[in-house]
């Protein structure tokens, strides 16, 4: 006689729901922090009901079976959750894991005179749940992936601010490397932004910017060159000694752009350029008596 | 067909194109502009392109081509209004449009072909003192 495991295990729900919540209460990894006991409880249930709703002796063999969606995607939901709310790996695997023992502990106890096929069963009970760990393990990776995306994101868009600092001057401090999607994201903002305002002079400070290669003084000269289409003068300043020594040893060629060495120098420029005149207001007086 | 109005503002030639451009009219607008320009011994020519929002490389050309043989007949070309995407893809295209004056908008482009005609009258008074600033 075949020995029906899937039928054991539902009619112990009940307790096997209550050895699964203990062993992942008496983990030492719960995070009661991150998720209180309550929620942690209703998780596990619907987990549980789920699981042994679907479970048959059929797909019992058959890990990959399409009736197990349902579990996967409640799965899936709970490991995206744990991502964001900062799980480790390990925690969010214990959750399944726990689960793997709760079940093969339960049917150790309730068959205990058939061993051959107990172990066959479990053999393929483990399968079942192996598939499911890894499914967990991989959405939480997904997880964590689109947690680090955003922030990436973010980081582009902050770290891309165009400041107006006198009328019509325009200063845009780089911090970071400037790869092609950075310089494309700086040269739409800073585009934008002369439109807007209607500038005449911008200034790109390279003060924040690690390194200059010959990809990085590309990108430059592509935004230069940019600005200069649309009708405004750009000045590269906070260029360091250091970037001045690769730059000439690379033989880049960076003679038709304005170049200084601080924003203050640059400011003057522009000033100048404007013909606006920086006093102090002493001296303003003087010349006016 | 279409063809793009030649604007005559005292010394200069004032042209805006306001359709998208295509091959032709574009060709067209090159031959009409070197004609008026001759005819008319234009100082500076304006050409507002902030209606134009796509580009592509044969337009980069006929519009640095433009340039140059203004330049030629004794005229500086100023290029007004470019949209930063337009912007964008000229330089993507490798196409900086070196030699060609560029403005904002028409008013401070007309203030720019002023001051190069200013320079040049000045030039002129200056020959003979030979202290022309670099």
């Amino acid at each position: 006689m075949a020995l029906d495991i899937t039928k054991i295990l539902k009619s112990k729900k009940k307790s096997l729901f209550e050895d699964w919540m203990k062993n992942q209460l008496s983990n030492e990894g719960l995070r009661e922090d991150l998720v209180s006991n309550e929620d942690l409880r209703a998780q596990s249930e619907e987990l549980i009901n789920i699981l042994l709703q679907t479970l048959t002796p059929e797909n019992l063999s058959d890990p990959s079976s399409a009736s197990f969606d349902p579990v996967l995607e409640i799965l899936s939901g709970i490991a995206i959750v744990r991502a964001q709310q900062g799980f480790s790996p390990r925690e969010t695997g214990l959750f399944v894991i726990s689960l793997k023992e709760a079940l093969l502990a339960r049917l150790q106890e309730e068959v205990k005179d058939n061993p051959i096929a107990i172990f066959e069963e479990s053999l393929k009970l483990n399968r079942v749940m192996d598939h499911f760990i890894i499914n967990s393990f991989e959405t939480f990776i997904k997880g964590r992936e689109e947690v680090i995306l955003r922030q990436t994101d973010e980081i582009a868009e902050i770290s891309t601010p165009v400041i107006r600092i006198w009328d019509g001057i325009l200063a845009l401090p780089i911090i970071g490397t400037l790869d092609s999607s950075r310089t494309q994201i700086i040269m739409e903002s800073l585009l934008n932004e002369i439109v807007a305002t209607g500038s005449s002079i911008t200034i790109l400070d390279i003060s924040g910017v690690p390194a200059v290669d010959s990809l990085v003084a590309q990108h430059l000269i592509k935004t230069v060159s940019a600005t200069r289409l649309m009708g405004a003068e750009c000045i590269i300043s906070g260029i360091r000694p250091e970037i001045a020594q690769t730059i000439v040893h690379l033989g880049i060629e960076l003679t038709n752009i304005v170049t200084k060495a601080t924003l203050a120098s640059a400011l003057r420029y522009a000033f100048q350029t404007l013909n606006l005149q920086v006093r102090k207001a002493g001296t303003q007086n003087a010349t006016n008596q | 067909m279409d063809k793009i109005p030649i604007l005559r503002m005292g010394p200069f030639l004032l042209v805006t194109i306001q359709v998208d451009l295509y091959d032709r009219l574009a060709l067209n607008l090159e031959a009409d502009l070197v004609q008026m320009v001759s005819k008319t011994g234009a100082k500076g020519v304006l050409i507002d392109i902030s209606a134009v929002s796509i580009v592509d490389s044969f337009m980069g050309r006929i519009i640095g081509n433009i340039a140059n043989m203004s330049r030629i007949l004794d005229a500086e070309t100023v290029v007004v209004g470019m949209q930063p995407a337009v912007a964008i893809t000229l330089v993507e295209l490798g196409l900086p449009l070196k030699g060609v004056y560029t403005a904002l908008d028409v008013e401070k482009g007309m203030n720019l072909l002023r001051s190069k005609i200013s320079l040049v009258e000045d030039e002129d008074v200056n020959e003979e003192d030979d202290n022309i600033p670099v």
